[in-house]
């Protein structure tokens, strides 16, 4: 299939400009690479302070819980807001030489994934010094990562796609990470908080970002398994959509330079 | 009988006019009764029926007046537009435009984005990296190439394109308007530089640019593109004549 020759003839390319990406950034700023650190660190401090100071809400290892939510959502939502411009941004790229344009998404993928790691070695050392529990369960969560992932990119390729011919789709997408944000549960578990067991399940269930970050905690924290009939759905959904937003890209990447 | 490298038949190219989809305009528009929503659907033909075939080895210049389809016809060569009738056909031969500027990123040093350019033309890491030295020097950047490329004034930008796609050698090359690069001395140099490129039997070349001098003195075949259509085709002396005439 033509996605898959592609990507590998062009991962090197994704790989270098993610790598040089992050280079840049570096560069240009003080403490460099802290703020990929200190950035999350500190969002975790101001949102475990407010709720658990003001708004009194608690879970086990609650630092902790919020990071792990704050990260895995991070690589969504930096991911889907670069997504709406990406084409416009690289235009000096595209209009100059052929290259697949789901490249450039991997290529911002790669970006995220790699300040995410960062934030990962920091998970670690805390769940040291809390003492978690740790079991071979926690393994799941690169399954459960790699469903982020392909969920990610099906959604931001088609995002991609419609944010060369709709002007303000920016806009929209702005708002839709804050709801989608408030209604993922970072800062609190959706399934002790939301009494209500329809409202639980579909607010669980039905938001896959949700799902998965509970289920990244169960296996981090709690030692319990996820729920498996969920995940396999979840996986063939962001499969499914990933193969039209691709199917969608090619059929009318060429179009793109006349837009934009 | 030599080896065809460039078949081109028919080639259509249309640029749809379209006015970018805002939905803050979508919705005003229905109190407005959609007063903005005629004239959406506006195409422009920029290539109507082109055809001609270059042998390996050949040069092609290519002329005409600013919005005649020269540069759609050779972004179209390299594949950034799919025709939207008739057919390119390059034989598998590796192609590369040289244009000003391969699309570089602003933030990244020029290294980093010689790399980039050369990896999207389809060059393998190891062989620019193998060329590399040749690339920097031959651009004349000194210490520059470790800084941000969107630090460089316009002259070193276009030397450093060009240095990129001169050195890292495809078997197609095009070139849209490049004899103008930088000062007096570089352009002395890529007129050599791309000289002898073009020397080489085994490259087929396609230029662009209105420069007739040059045209005469490089190709071995120009095409004359008047408004989408292929006007002339054939000996450089000939038609740059005709073209000149025309111009006057």
């Amino acid at each position: 299939m033509r996605f898959f020759r592609d990507l590998k003839e062009y991962t090197g390319y994704a790989r270098y400009a993610a790598k040089s990406a992050l280079n840049a950034e570096v560069a240009g700023s003080y403490l460099n690479w802290l703020w990929w650190i200190f950035d999350p660190i500190c969002m975790m401090l101001v949102y475990t302070f407010i709720f658990s100071y003001v708004f009194k809400a608690s879970e086990p290892y609650f630092p902790i819980f919020v990071f792990v939510g704050l990260t895995m959502w991070r690589f969504f939502q930096m991911t889907l807001s670069k997504s709406t411009k990406l084409i416009k941004n690289n235009k000096a790229i595209v209009s100059k030489v052929y290259l697949p344009k789901f490249i450039l998404l991997e290529t911002e993928m790669l970006v995220s994934f790699i300040k995410m790691l960062f934030a990962w070695a920091i998970i670690v050392g805390m769940m040291f010094l809390w003492r978690v529990p740790v079991t071979p369960i926690v393994l799941l969560i690169i399954p459960l990562f790699i469903v982020e992932a392909i969920f990610t990119f099906g959604v931001c390729c088609l995002v991609m796609h419609f944010g060369v011919f709709v002007e303000d789709l920016d806009n929209v997408i702005r708002i839709a990470i804050q709801f989608i944000f408030y209604a993922t549960g970072i800062f609190f578990s959706i399934e002790t908080r939301i009494d209500n067991p329809v409202v639980q399940s579909f607010l669980l269930h039905y938001n896959p970002m949700a799902y998965i970050i509970a289920s990244v905690r169960r296996c981090l924290l709690y030692q319990t398994l996820p729920e498996f009939d969920w995940l396999i759905i979840w996986t063939i959904i962001s499969i499914a959509l990933s193969a039209i937003a691709v199917r969608l890209v090619y059929k009318y990447e060429n179009s793109y330079v006349k837009a934009i | 009988m030599a080896e065809i490298a460039i078949t081109v038949d028919n080639l259509v190219l249309r640029y749809r006019r379209l006015n970018n989809y805002s939905i803050k305009r979508q919705l005003l528009s229905f109190r407005q009764n959609r007063k903005d929503g005629k004239g959406k659907t506006g195409t422009f033909e920029a290539l109507k029926g082109v055809s001609f075939e270059l042998e390996k080895g050949e040069i092609l210049g290519i002329i005409g007046k600013n919005g005649s389809g020269k540069s759609t016809m050779l972004r179209a060569l390299a594949g950034i537009f799919s025709p939207d009738e008739g057919s390119i056909d390059l034989h598998g031969h590796g192609v590369s435009l040289l244009a000003i500027g391969v699309g570089f990123k602003g933030d990244l040093t020029g290294r980093e984005n010689i790399f980039l350019s050369g990896m999207l033309l389809g060059f393998t890491k190891e062989y620019i990296e193998e060329k590399l030295d040749e690339i920097i020097e031959f651009a004349e950047l000194g210490d520059f190439i470790e800084y941000p490329v969107r630090t460089y004034s316009s002259g070193m930008h276009s030397k450093l394109a060009f240095s990129i796609t001169a050195i890292l050698e495809a078997d197609i090359m095009l070139i849209d308007e490049v004899l103008s690069v930088g000062d007096e001395r570089f352009r002395k140099k890529s007129y050599e530089k791309m000289k002898s490129l073009i020397s080489n039997k085994d490259r087929t070349v396609v230029i662009v640019s209105h420069s007739i001098p040059t045209l005469q003195e490089l190709c071995t075949k120009v095409m004359w593109l008047h408004e989408g259509e292929v006007k002339e085709i054939g000996d450089p002396k000939e038609v740059l004549e005709h073209y000149r005439e025309f111009m006057k």
